[in-house]
């Protein structure tokens, strides 16, 4: 479980344009474990998708090194390269099947290319579609599925090869709420059953929280943070973290100039009525602005946002119940918003 | 104008010498002309192997034989089939500048054609490993089939109308039948017979295109 399956250290991309350089990625440094669904997230822009590209080489870094099982990447031969990228799948946020083949020959595609025997790869392919739930779609071509059903073929088409690794570019951003659900649920099962470490690339806060052990935050082209999904959730060191972990509640009306404070449950406490505790002991009045319950981990965990009153002693006096109490806030300020 | 015996003879051979000047030269022409566009597309800057210097030589070369106009690459180009075929008249002939001047046309054609697919679907094939031929073999021409099919369809009528022109220097078909009857002649009658055989021919050859292609296409639901 703790074995690194990917090492990356000291990477940096530059892209050159017709406006000079352009840096996309420094200094970054992950070790991504075996058998982990690892997230990265970040907002549009942040280098994420050249991020994933490097991991797999699509993208060569303009320095430092990526290490898969041990072995770096950027002193492969060709072949070599080939063939490491034989065990790493990849899913796109375009799904990315070929048009003129049916869903059968899509996921026979990889196994085609290592010259599998053709009987052979159709087995593995029916397998596979039925891992996926879509064996009845294997003479169907692309057009004639929806988006989650292509999403699925892709997730096929990138287990053909036995791979150790899965890379997820934005895999759900093109789906609806309900169906983003249902492929994060068949990763969740892939990682799960056939011990398939996981990649998720994403700029939405639920997917992490829906799947991830581990998250890294990458902002501006420099990783903002590393952690445990429930220890970030709870605890978010950086700007960009409390940004994308507050999200919507970010994004709420403020009333007055008066302070505001995030308050987090990390579900043992649940059980106890904190705010009608907290107002009760004392003796003032506060604002529920937003509160959220999230499954994070498969541990409920809960966010509320709380205005505190305009008077300065009760503000305190509530934030001093709240360390007595040990319910971990946060106070939030303006640049959060 | 009669249409006797001896007038119907000549229209058939006629429709022969077209045939085989168009189909022969197609070929050539996409015998040279696909390599080329697969390789204008491949060694481009955001190609599957970037060549840039290659692809600039290559598209220039390609330019100027497309710059210069077929009834001058005819006579340019004759001594040249003299050479090889030992004749400069007859439809064999011709099928050598044919060629020449359609390859690069044809390269064209299949470069468009080829630079229609998704860079996505590019990027997929090779995260999966795929090396360039494979790449090329797999999932460029495949993916691409019905534009190129369309491509072939135009570069075809193109090379029949190529052909007619090769009627002026003694290329024989239907085209040296509407120059020498109609124009040097008077004889409009026969002019026509044989400007609507090339239309038909036209018609002929860009329907089976479009039916090949939407036919192959999965694209369509």
């Amino acid at each position: 479980m703790e074995q690194p399956i990917i090492q990356i250290s000291h990477l940096g991309k530059e892209f050159q344009t017709t406006e000079g350089k352009v840096r996309a990625l420094g200094d970054i440094n992950l070790e991504i474990c075996q058998g982990e669904i690892f997230g990265i997230i970040g907002l549009s822009g942040a280098g994420k998708s050249t991020l994933v590209r490097c991991i797999n080489f699509l993208e060569v870094p303009t320095e430092g090194e990526v290490l898969f099982e041990g072995r770096s990447l950027g002193k492969m031969s060709p072949q070599e390269l080939r063939s490491t990228r034989q065990s790493m799948g990849m899913i796109f946020q375009q799904f990315n099947l070929l048009a003129q083949r049916s869903v059968l020959r899509n996921v026979c595609f990889p196994l085609e290319l290592v010259k599998t025997p053709k009987a052979e790869s159709r087995a593995r392919a029916m397998e596979l579609l039925k891992t996926v739930g879509l064996e009845d779609k294997a003479a169907a071509y692309p057009a004639q599925l929806s988006g989650g059903q292509k999403q699925r073929v892709a997730i096929a088409r990138a287990l053909a090869t036995n791979p150790k690794v899965i890379l997820c570019d934005e895999a759900t951003s093109a789906l609806d709420p309900n169906t983003t659900k249902s492929i994060l649920g068949l990763l969740k099962e892939i990682n799960r059953n056939l011990g398939v470490t996981v990649i998720v690339i994403t700029h939405e806060m639920a997917v992490i929280e829906a799947i991830c052990d581990r998250v890294a935050i990458i902002d501006q082209s420099h990783i903002a943070e590393v952690g445990k999904v429930s220890e970030i959730f709870s605890e978010p060191k950086s700007k960009i973290g409390r940004q994308l972990i507050l999200g919507d509640a970010a994004r709420q009306v403020k009333f007055g100039n008066s302070r505001q404070i995030r308050i987090i449950f990390d579900g043992r406490e649940s059980t106890e009525p904190v705010i009608s505790n907290m107002v009760l002991a004392c003796k003032t009045a506060v604002n529920i602005m937003y509160a959220q319950t999230r499954d994070v981990g498969g541990i409920a965990m809960g966010q509320m946002i709380v205005q505190l009153p305009d008077d300065e002693a009760e503000a305190n006096r509530a934030l001093h119940y709240l360390e007595t109490v040990k319910i971990p806030y946060e106070e939030v300020s303006e640049h959060d918003i | 104008m009669t249409f006797d015996a001896a007038t119907i003879q000549m229209l058939k051979t006629g429709i022969w010498e077209t045939f085989y000047m168009v189909f022969l030269s197609s070929l050539f022409a996409y015998v040279i002309g696909l390599p080329l566009g697969i390789v204008l597309v491949t060694t481009d800057n955001d190609g599957i192997h970037p060549m840039p210097v290659l692809q600039k030589v290559l598209g220039t070369v390609i330019n100027l034989l497309r710059s210069v106009p077929f009834l001058i690459l005819l006579f340019i180009v004759l001594p040249l089939s003299k050479m090889v075929i030992g004749t400069r008249i007859g439809s064999p002939a011709m099928v050598i500048p044919l060629t020449i001047a359609a390859g690069p046309y044809v390269a064209r054609v299949v470069e468009s054609s080829l630079r229609e697919i998704d860079g996505g679907v590019i990027e997929a094939a090779k995260s999966m490993g795929a090396s360039d031929w494979q790449i090329i073999w797999k999932v460029l021409l495949p993916e691409c089939r019905p534009s190129l099919l369309v491509g072939g369809a135009l570069a075809v009528t193109t090379i029949l109308s190529y052909s007619a022109m090769a009627g002026f220097v003694g290329g024989g078909g239907v085209g040296a039948i509407a120059i020498n009857y109609g124009y040097y002649r008077y004889e409009a009658g026969l002019m026509w017979v044989s400007v609507v055989l090339l239309v038909v021919m036209v018609q002929i050859i860009q329907e089976a295109g479009m039916r090949m292609s939407r036919k192959g296409d999965k694209r369509i639901r």
